[in-house]
C-alpha cells in the first residue's frame, strides 16, 4: 500500500492550484515595463519609490515603482551583468547621492550615480568575471568576488586582495560579525577577516581565517539569518545553519529528499538523477524561520525547533528561483515556470482530523536515506508539522522564467523575467483610491474644484 | 421639408435588408387618397416640387467666351444623380448671378492691362421651376489666351432643399473657399508659367524680327525705308510693347501671393515657394538680359516659337480646359476636396444639423468624450485636408483688409435689396408655373447669342436679377448671412435659424433633458417634419420610442429601490446595509445642490411598451438553447470539483442565467417560438454574405456597417451580453476564428462598445496571427485572433489558456464564449436582441446614446468628491468604500456587474484627466479574479 501511494505521489504531481477566484490576492492591476532586450535577472531597490533592473543585455534601467516610468538607462557594459548592488552614502557623508555598482561578464565593474546616470568610475583591472558584490557599510568598503576577493573603498581604490582562490570563483558572499566575510567557493565556505588600518599599520589586509568543508556539493545559496547565524544551502539539498561567531555548525538538515520505493537499491543513481529537485536555490528568513526554495518546493525551517515545520513539495511546476517573506505572514515565490505564487503560512491545528495518507509524508518525507529513519521518524514528524503553506494567489503574466522579484510596501510587486519584461503588480483598489486622490489634487490645482459649503 | 431624394439616396444601400412593410388593407371609407408622388417612388414627406435630380451634387460651370455658360463637370460624376436636370440651363442661371465678374482692361490711369485679384463671390440662389437651390461660388481664373485674360467659373452646390443651403451657408462657404483657393493657386502657377513661355516666344520673335530688319537695312542702302521695312519696324515695336506688357503681367501675378497671402497660416513649404516666386518675379521684372538667361536656364525644355502678328483673338482656337488652367496636381486636389464636400453635406438637413450639434456638444464634453466617440477620424481628416490643400483660405479674415486689396470695390448687395429678394421668393414659388414658357424663350435666346455680345448681356442680366421678378432668386451672399441669423429676418423665412442659433438652443436643452433622444425632438429642425408624417416616419423616431425604459433615461438622484432580482438577492441584502448608513451624507448633499432631477419609475421592461408588437415571450426561446458549462482551465478533476462547490446550485441552472428576465414563461411557448426565431435569424443572416471590409471607408458608412454587424451579432448569439460586458469592463475580448473576413467584420462591429484610452484610435486589433502576450492585453481590449489548425496553432491556444484570466474568448468556429458571468441590466438595454431597430446607423446611434448616458454616470462617480475621499480624518477606508458602493447601486441604479463597468470607465477618466500630455503610454491592465463560464449556443 505504501509503495502504491508513493508511486501516485510521484506521478500525479500534487501541484496545488487555485482557481480564478482569488479573493485574498490583492494584485488586480499590472503594468508591463519594457526596456530590456534580453533576460532580466536582477532587481535592486534604490529608495522608497525607485528600483533598478539589470540583465543579460548589459544595460541597467532605473524605474519609478509608482508610475512605471523609466527614469534612467545606464549603458556601459558590453556583456551581461553578473551582479548589482547599491552603495548608499552614510548620513554623515557629504556625498548624498546613491551609487549603483554593477559587475559584468566583460570583467569590469562600473560605479554609477543613481540619480544622474553618470558613470562615476569604471574598473577594468579584473582577471576574472566578478560574480558577487558586497558592501560593508560599517567599514565603508565594498568587496568584489570573482576568482579572488578584492576590497575597495568608496573612492574606488583597491585596498587589498586575496590570492587566487578557485577557477569557479566565489558564488556567494556575506558579511558576518567581527569584520569577517564568508565566501562560498564551490563546496567550501571560506571565512575571511578584514584588517582595517589601525595606529600600527596603515595598510588594509584580508586574511583567510577558516575553511568549512561540511557541504558535500556546491553551495548555491548563502544568507545571514541574524547577527548570530547564517545559513547555507547546497546543490544536493543540504541546509546548514552556522554560528556566525565561532563558525560552527548549529543545525544540519538534509531531509528534502523524496525517497522513492527503489531508493534502497539504487541510491546513487537516483541521487544523480534527482539532485536537481532538491538543490537549494534561495533562502529568505524572518525571526523564527528560514524559508528555503528547494527544487520545485518550498520549505519552512524553524530555527528554534530546528526542523521543518511546513512545506509545499511542489509549489511550482519548475524550479523556484526566488522567494521572499512579506510582513503579513505571506511568502512569495517565483519560478522557472513563469508564475509567481503567493503563500500564507498558517498555523495548523495540532492533530486536526486531517486525513493525511501516510504516503504523503514520504513525499516530502523526512525519511533520510538511511533505513533506520522509517516509522519512528515519521510519527514524530507527523506531530511536528504544525504549519502549512496555503496558496492564496498566483500572478500570471510572464511567458518565461521569472528570475527575481522585489516587493515594495507601498507600490506592490515587481517581477523580472527571461521574457525581457518587467511587470509591476499593484493593488488595484489602492491604486484606484490614489488616482482619485491625485485627481482631486489636480482639480484643486487647476482651480476647478469648488468645495460646496 | 426633408427632401425626399436625399433620404432615399442616404439609405439606399440598406434597403435590401428591410422587410417590405405590408399594411393590412383598410376599409374603403378610411382610406386616404394616395400620395400623388408615390408612384414615382418618392417618400410621402418629400418636397412637392419634385426636383429632377435624385440627390445633391456639385456642378462646375464656366462662362465660356465662345459658347456662353456651359457645365463642365459634376460631382459625383454620375448621370444618375442629376437625372433629367438641365445642367446647361442651370449653368446659365448660376453664371448669370456673378456680380463681381470683373475683367482685365486698361484702366484709365494705367498704360498696361491690370490684373484684378477678385474675391470669390458666394451667392445662394433658387430656381423654383427646377426645384433646385444652389450655393454658388464664383471665381475667376487667369488665362493668357482668354478675353481680358480671365475665365469666369463657378462651383455650385445644388440641392432640392432650400433650407439646407441656407442653414449650411457658412459651412458650404468655408469648404468651397478651400476648393476655390486650391484652384486659384494652381491657376496662378500655371498662368505664370504660361507668361514665361509667352515672354520667351516674344523675345525670340523680337530677335528674329531684329535680324530681319538689319538684313533689310543692309539690303537697301538707299536712305529710305521700304513699306516692308516700316511694317517690320512696327511689328518690332509692337512686340517690344507686348514684352513689356507681359513682363508687367508676370510681375503682377507673382506679386499676388506675397501681397494676398500675408498673414495667413500657410505651411512652411508653401511660404518658401511664394517667396521664391516673389524673388524670381523681382528679377524677371527687370528688363535685363540676365533675367532672360535665367529663365532659359530654368526651363531648358521649352523651345520658343515665332509669334505671328495678329494671331490672337481668333475664335476657332480651343480654349484651355480647367485642368490645363490649374495644373493637374491642384486640379485633382480640388476634385478631392469637392467630393469631400459632397460627402460632408450628403443627407438630410436634420441629420446634418444634429451631427453638427453633436460635434459641438462633444467638444464641450472634453472630460468624457474620448471614451466612445471617434474624434480621431474627424481630426485626422482635418489634418489630412490641410496638408492636401496647398493654401487654406482664412475665413475669419476681416473683410476690410480684403477690400483694401481689391483695386475695384466689389459690388455688394445692400441689405435692403437682399431682403426684398428674399420676400420675393415666397411669392415667386407660387407664380412659378406660369413663368415656364418665358424661361424657355430666354434659354434659346441666350444660347444663340454671340459670345462677344454675351458678356454685355450678362452684365445687364446680372443687374436685373437682383431685384427683378426673374425666376432667379438670390437669397443671400456671404456678406449678408450675418443678417440671416438675426431675428428680424427670421420672420420672412420658413426655417431661418442659422446653425449657431440652433446649437445654442440645443445646448440649453441638452443640459436638462432626460436623454439625447429628446434633443432630437426639441431641435428646431424637427419642425421640418410635418406632424402628420411624424408617426409614420420610420425608424429614426419610432425606434427611439421603443426604448422608453424610464430608468434608463437619466441618472437618478433619487434612491429608487428596485426589487432585488433573482440571483442577486444575497448580495443585495448585504450591500443594502452599508448603503443605508451613508445615504445621509451622499444623497443629502445631492438634493441640496442644484442636481435635482426628476425621479423616474423603477425598472421597467420594454415588454410592457406598446410599441413593441412582438409577444413578450419571444426572447425566451433563445434561453432554451443556452447552456452554461464550467470552464476547465486545467483538466484537473479536483479543481473542477472545487469550482463547482463554489457556486450555489441555482447558478448551474441555465434558466437562471438570464434571471433578470421575465420568468413566468411556459416551456410550450419557448418551443413554439424557437423555430420561428431560428428561421428569422436564418433569413436575416443568409442574405448578408460576409464581404471583405475595405479599409478606407468614410466614417458614416463605417458606423453603419459596424452598427449592422453588431445588431446581427446580438441577434445571432444569445451570449452577446456577457461578451459586451467584457468589452465595457475592460476585459480583453478575443475573437477567435479561422476566417479572417468574418473575424474582422465582427471585431469592427464590436469595436463600438470598446472604450478608448485617450484621443487615439480604439484599443482594437483586428487581426493577429501570432500567440498573444501579456503586452497585448495591456494594449488591446478587443483582438481578432487567427485560429491555426496546424501544430503551430497550439502555441496560440496555449497562450490563450495561460492568460485566460485576462481575457474573454469568443470562438466563432465553435460558437462558444468563455467569459465571466454577467447579471446586470445595462447591457440588455444596450444590446436587446428583440430590438425593433433594423438599420445599422440607427443602432449605432442608439448605442452612442446609451454609452453617453453611461459616460455621464461614470463622470459623476469619478468627480464626486465625497465618494473617494474621507469627509473627516477619522473616517475609515471601509466607510468610504461602502459609500461608493451605495452611490453606484442606489444613486446610479447600477446592478451587479454594471458597477464594474462604471468603475472601469471611472479609472479611464481619472487617467485621462491626469495625463499631463497625451503620451503614448498605455494604461495599466486591470483585472479581476473572477471565474469564467463557457457559453454555448
Amino acid at each position: 500500500v505504501k509503495s502504491a501511494l508513493c508511486y501516485r505521489g510521484e506521478k500525479k504531481s500534487p501541484l496545488q492550484t487555485i482557481g480564478e477566484e482569488q479573493t485574498q490576492n490583492p494584485y488586480t492591476e499590472l503594468l508591463v515595463l519594457k526596456a530590456h532586450h534580453d533576460i532580466v535577472r536582477f532587481l535592486v531597490q534604490l529608495d522608497d519609490y525607485r528600483f533598478a533592473s539589470a540583465g543579460d543585455d548589459g544595460i541597467v534601467v532605473v524605474w519609478n515603482a509608482q508610475t512605471g516610468e523609466k527614469l534612467l538607462e545606464l549603458n556601459g557594459h558590453t556583456q551581461k551583468i553578473t551582479a548589482i548592488i547599491t552603495f548608499s552614502s552614510l548620513g554623515s557623508c557629504e556625498e548624498k547621492n546613491q551609487l549603483i555598482l554593477t559587475a559584468s561578464a566583460d570583467r569590469t565593474v562600473i560605479v554609477w550615480d543613481g540619480d544622474t546616470a553618470r558613470q562615476v568610475q569604471r574598473i577594468s583591472c579584473f582577471q576574472s568575471t566578478v560574480k558577487c558584490l558586497t558592501v560593508l557599510q560599517r567599514l565603508d568598503v565594498w568587496l568584489s568576488g570573482g576568482n579572488d576577493l578584492c576590497v575597495w573603498n568608496r573612492k574606488l581604490d583597491l585596498l587589498c586582495k586575496t590570492s587566487h582562490l578557485s577557477d569557479t570563483g566565489i558564488s556567494a558572499l556575506v558579511e558576518i560579525p567581527k569584520k569577517c566575510v564568508v565566501a562560498a567557493v564551490g563546496k567550501e565556505l571560506i571565512i575571511f577577516r578584514l584588517v582595517a588600518p589601525t595606529g600600527g599599520s596603515l595598510e588594509w589586509d584580508i586574511l583567510e581565517v577558516k575553511r568549512l568543508l561540511d557541504h558535500q556539493d556546491n553551495i548555491l545559496s548563502l544568507i545571514n539569518v541574524n547577527d548570530l547565524s547564517f545559513v547555507t544551502g547546497s546543490h544536493i539539498g543540504e541546509l546548514i545553519i552556522w554560528d556566525a561567531l565561532d563558525w560552527t555548525m548549529q543545525a544540519y538538515e538534509r531531509n528534502f529528499w523524496d525517497p522513492s520505493p527503489q531508493l534502497d537499491t539504487q541510491q546513487e543513481i537516483k541521487l544523480c538523477q534527482k539532485s536537481n529537485d532538491i538543490s537549494i536555490h534561495h533562502f529568505t528568513c524572518d525571526e523564527e524561520n528560514v524559508f528555503a526554495a528547494v527544487g520545485r518546493g518550498l520549505y519552512v525551517y524553524n530555527l528554534q525547533m530546528k526542523r521543518v515545520i511546513a512545506c509545499q513539495k511542489t509549489a511550482h511546476d519548475s524550479n523556484v528561483l526566488h522567494i521572499a517573506k512579506l510582513p503579513n505572514r505571506q511568502l512569495i515565490s517565483c519560478s522557472e515556470d513563469g508564475s509567481v505564487r503567493i503563500w500564507e503560512l498558517r498555523e495548523k491545528q495540532q492533530l486536526a482530523a486531517e486525513p493525511v495518507p501516510t504516503g504523503f509524508f514520504n513525499m516530502w518525507g523526512f525519511g533520510r536515506v538511511n533505513k533506520q529513519a522509517s516509522q519512528p521518524v515519521k510519527k514524530q514528524q507527523e506531530n511536528a508539522t504544525s504549519c502549512s503553506l496555503e496558496l492564496i494567489g498566483d500572478l500570471i503574466g510572464h511567458s518565461s522564467s521569472v528570475e527575481m522579484f522585489l516587493y515594495f510596501e507601498d507600490h506592490g510587486l515587481v517581477t523580472c523575467s527571461a521574457d525581457h519584461l518587467i511587470i509591476l503588480w499593484k493593488n488595484g483598489e489602492r491604486e484606484s483610491g490614489l488616482r482619485s486622490l491625485r485627481l482631486f489634487q489636480k482639480l484643486e490645482e487647476n482651480g476647478d474644484l469648488y468645495l460646496a459649503v | 421639408m426633408i427632401s425626399a431624394p436625399d433620404v432615399v439616396a442616404f439609405t439606399k444601400e440598406e434597403e435590401y435588408e428591410e422587410e417590405p412593410y405590408n399594411e393590412p388593407a383598410l376599409p374603403e371609407e378610411y382610406s386616404v387618397p394616395l400620395f400623388p408622388f408615390a408612384s414615382q417612388g418618392a417618400n410621402p414627406w418629400s418636397k412637392l416640387s419634385g426636383a429632377k435630380f435624385s440627390r445633391d451634387f456639385i456642378l462646375i460651370s464656366e462662362f465660356s467666351e465662345q459658347v456662353g455658360p456651359q457645365p463642365l463637370l459634376t460631382i459625383p460624376n454620375d448621370t444618375k444623380v442629376f437625372g433629367t436636370f438641365d445642367l446647361n440651363y442651370f449653368s446659365l442661371r448660376i453664371m448669370s448671378v456673378d456680380y463681381q465678374a470683373s475683367f482685365v482692361g486698361h484702366p484709365p490711369g494705367s498704360a498696361y492691362p491690370k490684373l484684378n485679384f477678385v474675391e470669390d463671390s458666394k451667392v445662394v440662389l433658387g430656381d423654383s421651376k427646377e426645384g433646385a437651390f444652389a450655393y454658388v461660388h464664383h471665381l475667376t481664373l487667369y488665362d493668357l489666351e482668354a478675353r481680358g485674360f480671365v475665365r469666369p467659373f463657378c462651383m455650385a452646390y445644388i440641392s432640392a432643399d432650400q433650407h439646407k443651403i441656407m442653414q449650411q451657408f457658412q459651412e458650404l462657404s468655408a469648404e468651397f473657399s478651400r476648393a476655390s483657393e486650391c484652384l486659384k493657386t494652381g491657376n496662378r502657377k500655371a498662368f505664370a508659367g504660361e507668361l514665361e513661355k509667352k515672354l520667351k516666344d516674344l523675345d525670340y520673335t523680337r530677335t528674329v524680327l531684329h535680324t530681319e530688319t538689319e538684313i533689310q537695312k543692309k539690303a537697301n542702302d538707299k536712305g529710305f525705308y521700304s513699306s516692308q521695312a516700316i511694317e517690320k519696324a512696327n511689328e518690332l515695336a509692337s512686340v517690344e510693347k507686348s514684352i513689356i506688357e507681359h513682363q508687367d503681367l508676370l510681375k503682377q501675378i507673382r506679386s499676388y501671393p506675397h501681397r494676398k497671402l500675408k498673414g495667413r497660416d500657410l505651411c512652411p513649404g508653401e511660404m518658401e515657394h511664394i517667396q521664391d516666386q516673389a524673388s524670381q518675379a523681382s528679377t524677371t521684372s527687370n528688363p535685363d538680359e540676365s533675367a532672360d538667361t535665367d529663365l532659359y536656364t530654368c526651363r531648358p525644355a521649352y523651345t520658343p516659337k515665332l509669334i505671328k502678328a495678329k494671331s490672337t483673338k481668333c475664335f476657332d482656337k480651343k480654349l484651355k480646359t480647367l485642368e490645363e488652367l490649374c495644373d493637374t496636381e491642384y486640379f485633382t486636389q480640388t476634385l478631392a476636396q469637392l467630393s469631400h464636400i459632397e460627402h460632408m453635406f450628403r443627407g438630410d438637413l436634420c441629420y446634418l444639423l444634429t451631427s453638427q450639434i453633436d460635434r459641438a456638444l462633444l467638444k464641450q464634453q472634453h472630460i468624457t468624450n474620448f471614451l466612445f466617440e471617434d474624434f480621431v477620424e474627424v481630426d485626422d481628416r482635418m489634418v489630412g485636408k490641410q496638408e492636401s490643400i496647398p493654401s487654406k483660405p482664412s475665413q475669419d479674415r476681416p473683410p476690410s483688409s480684403s477690400l483694401e486689396e481689391c483695386p475695384i470695390p466689389k459690388v455688394l448687395i445692400s441689405v435692403g435689396s437682399y431682403k426684398s429678394s428674399v420676400e420675393s421668393v415666397l411669392i415667386k414659388m407660387e407664380q412659378e408655373l406660369g413663368d415656364e414658357e418665358y424661361k424657355e424663350v430666354e434659354v434659346t435666346e441666350l444660347s444663340s447669342v454671340d459670345p462677344q455680345e454675351n458678356l454685355d448681356y450678362l452684365d445687364m442680366d446680372m443687374k436685373g436679377s437682383i431685384s427683378s421678378g426673374e425666376s432667379i432668386e438670390v437669397l443671400g451672399t456671404e456678406k449678408s448671412t450675418s443678417v440671416l441669423s438675426k431675428s428680424d429676418s427670421q420672420a420672412s423665412l420658413t426655417v431661418p435659424l442659422s446653425p449657431q442659433v440652433v446649437r445654442s438652443k440645443a445646448v440649453s436643452h441638452r443640459t436638462i433633458s432626460e436623454d439625447s433622444i429628446e434633443v432630437l425632438s426639441t431641435c428646431p429642425s424637427e419642425a421640418l417634419i410635418p406632424d402628420d408624417f411624424k408617426a409614420s416616419y420610420p425608424s429614426a423616431i419610432n425606434e427611439e420610442e421603443s426604448y422608453p425604459d424610464g430608468n434608463e433615461g437619466a441618472i437618478h438622484f433619487q434612491a429608487s429601490i428596485s426589487p432585488p432580482e433573482l440571483g442577486e438577492s444575497e448580495e443585495g441584502s448585504v450591500e443594502n446595509t452599508p448603503s443605508q448608513i451613508d445615504s445621509s451624507c451622499c444623497i443629502g448633499k445631492e438634493s441640496d445642490g442644484q442636481l435635482v432631477l426628476p425621479s423616474t419609475p423603477a425598472h421597467t421592461h420594454s415588454d410592457e411598451d406598446g410599441v413593441v408588437s412582438s409577444p413578450p415571450q419571444r426572447h425566451r426561446q433563445k434561453d432554451q438553447g443556452f447552456r452554461v458549462d464550467f470552464s476547465m482551465e486545467n483538466a484537473n478533476p479536483s479543481s473542477r470539483d472545487n469550482s463547482c462547490e463554489g457556486f450555489p446550485a441555482y447558478e448551474l441552472d441555465p434558466s437562471h442565467l438570464l434571471a433578470s428576465r421575465d420568468i413566468s414563461k411556459t416551456s410550450l411557448d419557448n418551443y413554439s417560438d424557437t423555430t420561428s426565431y431560428v428561421s428569422s435569424v436564418a433569413s436575416t443572416s443568409s442574405d448578408r454574405i460576409p464581404s471583405a471590409y475595405p479599409a478606407g471607408l468614410s466614417s458614416d458608412r463605417h458606423k453603419k456597417r459596424a452598427g449592422q454587424n453588431a445588431l446581427k451579432f446580438i441577434r445571432q448569439y444569445p451570449f452577446a451580453h456577457p461578451a459586451i460586458y467584457s468589452l465595457l469592463s475592460g476585459r480583453t475580448l478575443v475573437v477567435l476564428g479561422e476566417d479572417e473576413t468574418i473575424v474582422r467584420k465582427l471585431v469592427t462591429a464590436l469595436a463600438i462598445f470598446v472604450p478608448s484610452y485617450g484621443c487615439y484610435a480604439k484599443p482594437v486589433k483586428h487581426w493577429a496571427s501570432s500567440p498573444l502576450h501579456i503586452m497585448d492585453f495591456q494594449k488591446w481590449k478587443l483582438i481578432g485572433l487567427q485560429r491555426v489548425a496546424s501544430p503551430a496553432g497550439a502555441g496560440t491556444l496555449h497562450a490563450l489558456s495561460r492568460y485566460s484570466r485576462y481575457t474573454s474568448i469568443l470562438d466563432l468556429d465553435n460558437k462558444t464564449l468563455r467569459c465571466p458571468l454577467y447579471r446586470g441590466t445595462l447591457v440588455p438595454r444596450l444590446a436587446d436582441h428583440r430590438t425593433q431597430i433594423k438599420r445599422g446607423s440607427t443602432y449605432y446611434l442608439h448605442v452612442q446614446s446609451m454609452l453617453t448616458q453611461l459616460c455621464s454616470k461614470a463622470f459623476l462617480y469619478t468627480f464626486c468628491h465625497h465618494l473617494h475621499l474621507p469627509t473627516h480624518d477619522k473616517e475609515t477606508e471601509e466607510l468610504v468604500a461602502s459609500r461608493q458602493a451605495s452611490f453606484l447601486k442606489l444613486t446610479l441604479g447600477l446592478v451587479n456587474e454594471d458597477v464594474r463597468v462604471v468603475q472601469y470607465l471611472a479609472e479611464l477618466l481619472k487617467l485621462h484627466y491626469m495625463q499631463e500630455s497625451p503620451g503614448t503610454s498605455h494604461p495599466m491592465l486591470r483585472f479581476d479574479y473572477v471565474p469564467s463560464f463557457l457559453y454555448k449556443i
